[in-house]
């Protein structure tokens, strides 16, 4: 393995942990969906890094499906969506993100000690692929709790399986069939949450869960 | 030896000769993309000759020290910017002091110009200083990771061996360097209360940091600290210069003065006229958002470092 193979990798890999802390940081839900579409985009070319450097050709299809369902498809129909709910110009009211920030730190490290430890003999660009793909998963996951926006939260569940994507990618690549079969699951989920969104807008008046909390204290 | 020290005492007659003028260019900059004329870029120039020769008033309540300041703030930045490369590296002060140390002289200045804020006794003066130690405080430890990643890249904090190691071919492709940039920028911005941190022309109080602590200044006092400000202006413009972009230092045998000039006056020019445009495309933030900003100036540095210590580790 060259030592330009390993740094492009790293620099794509890591562009896109960079890209899921704008997305931490980004509190105006216009903006995010855009570096939503951003992060898919840097995930495409990761992909297709990827697929070079293996010589795997079925990468470049999980990389056009990613790029078509991620970076073009889902943002376009959360725009349309945002637009619906009149959600355009909405700031998320976000508190504390330093706290978040160094959240977001602390998964990272967590991601990089323990995939780097895992396993001595493999690949290298595998298991930096994989911390990496950990990290951006972890900073989906901690997107979904911090967010109190529903929309917020949806964008950090698809944020959180571009993660899965780039570790498949990484890990010697899946079948098609699979990656077929989790892009389709992707928009299957975009379907449901879109019915949700609407629901909640309609029910609530507003994709806030503020509103929710009520209801846990009727239930008691 | 003779010809370093000559290279030493060009390069601090240059900082200063040149600090109003980058001041000027991104005033004209920002004129003009108001669509107004806008003054001269050697307005800056004229305003300190100007506030040079008129008398000098001290508040009655200013103790001794409110004259001393402007003399401190002024020499330490002066000092930092001749650490500097600007044209040239291997200079004669630079064994004497690493990036780490012009933070800190830098911080020394900042003390000095706190502290004169706050001496006359005025509300203004101590709500500058205060907001400007808040940012500090924060601009600080992001700095510091920024010179973490940096020294662990080129093995070395000195900004010398750091511009000859990014001229090199070991370098390689690094998102560090660029989120080392990114941090750097944005430090450079809220450090010399650039737009977004803190409007540098404006004398509004609810917006101000620089401006309330300097309110108390006047004639040749009120030039030396506005000297001053430029001078750091200049000075994070030639940090970022020199590292992230090291082309034209002449080092060594061989050396090309001319080529070391135009090639540094073109890096000065570039960062006047894309400080302008970025300047007049942004709106500035509220104070208490600014925290959030260098916030994130500190996440970069430390993803930075993480991010090398992966790449470190596997390869």
């Amino acid at each position: 393995m060259s030592g330009l193979d390993f740094d492009v990798s790293h620099l794509l890999a890591g562009g896109l942990v960079l890209v899921s802390f704008m997305l931490l940081y980004q509190t105006r839900i216009y903006a995010l969906l855009n570096v939503y579409a951003a992060q898919a985009f840097v995930l495409s070319l990761a992909v297709v890094w990827q697929a070079f450097v293996q010589d795997k050709p079925h990468l470049y299809a999980t990389a056009a499906v990613a790029f078509l369902f991620k970076a073009a498809l889902i943002p376009y129909a959360l725009h349309r969506a945002i637009d619906r709910l009149g959600l355009r110009r909405e700031v998320e009211n976000v508190v504390g993100i330093g706290a978040t920030m160094l959240a977001g730190l602390a998964c990272v490290a967590l991601a990089i000690v323990v995939m780097l430890r895992i396993e001595n003999e493999a690949d290298a660009l595998a298991r930096e692929d994989l911390a990496f793909a950990l990290a951006v998963i972890l900073l989906g996951l901690l997107m979904m709790v911090v967010r109190r926006n529903v929309v917020s939260m949806v964008i950090g569940f698809m944020s959180l399986e571009n993660g899965l994507i780039l570790a498949a990618a990484g890990a010697k690549g899946m079948p098609l069939v699979v990656e077929f079969a989790v892009a389709f699951s992707v928009v299957v989920a975009l379907v449901v949450i879109y019915v949700f969104l609407f629901r909640l807008q309609d029910r609530f008046g507003g994709v806030d869960v503020g509103v929710l909390e009520d209801f846990q204290g009727s239930r008691r | 030896m003779i010809s370093d020290l000559a290279y030493q005492l060009l390069q601090m007659t240059l900082v200063i000769a040149l600090a109003p003028g980058l001041t000027g260019l991104i005033r004209k900059v920002k004129a003009r993309l108001t669509r107004r004329r806008g003054a001269s870029v050697l307005q800056p120039y004229f305003d300190l000759a100007r506030l040079a020769r008129k008398e000098a008033i001290v508040a009655d309540s200013a103790t001794s020290y409110f004259r001393v300041a402007p003399y401190l703030i002024f020499a330490s930045t002066w000092v930092a910017a001749a650490l500097v490369p600007t044209f040239a590296t291997g200079l004669m002060f630079s064994w004497s002091a690493d990036l780490i140390a012009i933070v800190a002289i830098l911080g020394f200045g900042r003390f000095a110009l706190i502290l004169a804020g706050m001496d006359v006794g005025t509300s203004f003066g101590g709500l500058g200083a205060s907001r400007e130690a808040m940012f500090a405080t924060l601009a600080e430890p992001a700095m510091m990771t920024i010179v973490f990643c940096l020294a662990l890249l080129a093995g070395s904090t000195q900004l010398s061996t750091i511009a000859e190691f990014m001229t090199t071919h070991d370098v390689g492709l690094r998102v560090t360097l660029g989120m080392a940039l990114v941090a750097l920028v944005m430090v450079a911005i809220a450090e010399n209360g650039r737009i977004p941190a803190d409007n540098p022309a404006t004398h509004l109080e609810l917006t101000m940091v620089h401006e309330a602590m300097i309110l108390e200044y006047s004639g040749r006092h009120l030039a030396l600290i506005e000297l001053a400000a430029m001078l750091k202006l200049l000075l994070y413009v030639s940090i970022i210069g020199c590292v992230f972009a090291p082309w034209g230092l002449v080092a060594g045998e061989g050396r090309s003065l001319g080529v070391g000039l135009g090639v540094y006056l073109a890096k000065l020019a570039f960062a006047g006229v894309a400080l302008g445009v970025f300047e007049t495309s942004i709106a500035k933030m509220r104070v208490f958002r600014v925290p959030n900003f260098l916030g994130a100036a500190l996440m970069l540095g430390l993803l930075g470092a993480m991010l090398l210590f992966v790449s470190r580790v596997l390869k």
